[in-house]
């Protein structure tokens, strides 16, 4: 009897679990979806059919137009460059500067991590004038360059304060251990840290690639020239150029979405893999 | 417990044992592993800051630009719309940060358990997150087009709406929209985060948890949350202020309007910034936002510090 009555509560908690997950994947891929109908319903259809959940015809002429006749593939390909770029100088430094801040007591520490929580408050509208003066005085505006450096200083906090708390999660003594049994520091951190915090690099990749992957205030400040815009900005001016033409940009959006798909498939392994549970485990 | 303090102490004096060039290395260590982040922070961040609040204090036209002392901070004081925004913000920020973080820890809660189709179903729901912002404002915005979207005629059909309107052109409901495409793209960031953190917590916890006959819940309140409380208090305290001064969202779905219901301190900066000569008094509003939030995270970091002392 009190077997069958657990039994039935499992059941239940697991369909509770179900249905949860249901509704959240629901709400994710739903405006995704709509994003992808509208990109394939010919422009004749798409005021006329009313609010249908797929068009009576589908049609890639969207995309056909989107790959041919715009400059979207060079916004594009300007943006790989730009988001890669940024991706990896920023988790390279922040991988650093949070290892030193969990690893080390020092005078000037509590500074340091307030300064850079401070870099995380001010508005991002207020510092666009004077980086735009300084970045034409040494010759960055217009380029992809000046981008990257700016879109890696405002990034390199955030991924700092992720790093240090992925180090902090890294029991001291596993690396103490390895110090004791006549590692330096460095072989100590090749050997022991970094194995185990790849899942942190790896979430702190994601992390940045996205951030500036999807940035427009900055880009759309400080590019003007059509071979130099990012993906958002030429997605923008496309809607001012042509007003209502929704079925090419969100042809374009779609394709915007491929290299987030490819890069949070890739990321998936360092997201899942519990390494430190096992470290201390084993 | 007492091995790991005798071996801190054994590290600690191998490495005094060493002479005073040594001391110096290992005093200059961490800040050698400091150093590409600060220098990157000072110059493109902190210089540009210094310049924007000298920009505040002065007045731009066409051709020049005159000091002005403290004329743009009165200015605030008598600024209607610069009150109304204040409020929107406050609005804007708690909104989407409640349904955010929540649903975002259910999620997170959601993926740490085992079944079927897991790792389809997180690759899935992480997606909103790298959609680009002003992408997300813009597929909901359309979404809550009563004429190409579907929205307005199910909030109708469910009764929430009288009439299949758009939620964006009513002042009293048009904060919801944003708000909404807010929760839709962050609560990736709050699952990612925090389900790091859950698989971070030593399995052995919760055997021994369970082992001494904890309930669920007992479990998530004494094992899983002062685990994760470190990564909330953190996570909360940067998304609130990336909330706050997170101007595209809103920016691209109603530009502030309609009747500035939805005009928070963050657009109105853009939008004075961009759209008047005078930047001049958008850097004034924008040091007034910098001081709340630096106030807001002087006052969450105190509290954290307490807290961690009672515990």
């Amino acid at each position: 009897m009190i077997a069958g009555r657990s039994r039935a509560k499992r059941r239940l908690a697991a369909a509770g679990l179900y249905a949860a997950v249901g509704l959240y994947v629901a709400f994710a891929l739903f405006p995704l979806f709509w994003t992808f109908k509208i990109s394939v319903t010919p422009q004749s259809l798409l005021y006329g059919e009313g609010i249908t959940v797929w068009p009576s015809a589908a049609t890639l002429d969207n995309y056909a137009r989107v790959l041919r006749a715009t400059d979207f593939p060079r916004y594009f390909l300007n943006s790989v460059v730009v988001s890669v770029t940024t991706a990896a100088i920023v988790t390279l430094v922040a991988s650093a500067a949070g290892y030193s801040l969990s690893r080390f007591r020092f005078r000037g520490k509590a500074a340091v991590a307030f300064l850079l929580l401070l870099t995380q408050t001010f508005p991002l509208v207020m510092v666009i004038p004077p980086i735009y003066r300084l970045m034409g005085e040494i010759g960055l505006t217009n380029s992809l360059t000046g981008l990257i450096v700016i879109y890696t200083a405002f990034n390199v906090a955030f991924a700092t304060f992720l790093m240090q708390s992925y180090f902090d999660g890294i029991p001291k003594d596993l690396e103490e251990a390895a110090m004791i049994d006549g590692c330096t520091r460095v072989e100590a951190l090749r050997r022991v840290i970094v194995p185990l915090t790849l899942p942190g690099m790896g979430a702190t990749l994601g992390f940045v690639f996205t951030a500036a992957w999807s940035e427009l205030l900055f880009a759309l400040m400080l590019i003007n020239s059509e071979n130099q815009k990012t993906f958002a900005v030429g997605l923008l001016t496309f809607i001012g150029k042509f007003a209502v033409d929704w079925g090419q940009m969100m042809a374009a959006s779609v394709l915007a979405l491929v290299p987030a798909c490819l890069f949070f498939a890739f990321l998936q392994r360092y997201l899942v893999t519990g390494l430190t549970a096992g470290a201390v485990k084993g | 417990m007492t091995s790991l303090s005798s071996q801190m102490a054994e590290a600690a004096s191998r490495s005094g044992s060493g002479g005073r060039r040594r001391a110096l290395l290992a005093a200059l260590e961490p800040w050698a592993y400091l150093s590409p982040a600060l220098v990157l922070i000072a110059t493109v961040l902190l210089v540009p800051l210094l310049f924007g609040i000298g920009y505040s204090f002065r007045k731009f036209s066409a051709f020049r630009s005159e000091f002005v002392g403290l004329g743009q901070y009165e200015a605030m004081l008598h600024d209607p719309i610069l009150g109304q925004a204040l409020v929107n913000t406050l609005w804007w920020t708690a909104g989407s940060l409640f349904f955010q973080f929540f649903l975002g820890l259910g999620l997170a809660l959601l993926l740490d358990r085992d079944f079927v189709g897991r790792r389809l179903v997180q690759a899935i729901v992480f997606l909103p997150w790298a959609v680009p912002t002003f992408l997300s404002g813009l597929t909901w915005a359309w979404l809550f087009n009563p004429i190409i979207g579907p929205l307005p005629h199910w909030l109708s059909a469910l009764g929430l709406k009288a009439e299949p309107t758009n939620i964006l052109a009513d002042p009293a409901t048009a904060m919801w929209g944003p708000i909404i495409a807010n929760v839709w793209f962050g609560i990736p960031f709050f699952a990612i985060t925090l389900l790091a953190a859950l698989k971070s917590i030593p399995s052995e916890l919760y055997e021994a948890a369970a082992i001494d006959g904890a309930n669920p819940w007992q479990r998530f309140t004494r094992v899983t949350l002062p685990f994760l409380a470190p990564t909330i208090a953190i996570t909360v305290m940067l998304r609130t202020i990336w909330i706050a001064t997170f101007a595209d969202l809103i920016y691209v779905m109603t530009e502030g309007g309609p009747a500035g219901s939805t005009n928070t301190v963050a657009t109105y900066i853009y939008v004075s910034a961009f759209k008047s000569l005078d930047k001049g008094y958008a850097s004034a509003v924008a040091v007034l936002l910098l001081a709340l939030l630096i106030l807001y995270a002087v006052v969450l970091i105190r509290m954290r510090r307490l807290f961690a002392r009672d515990a």
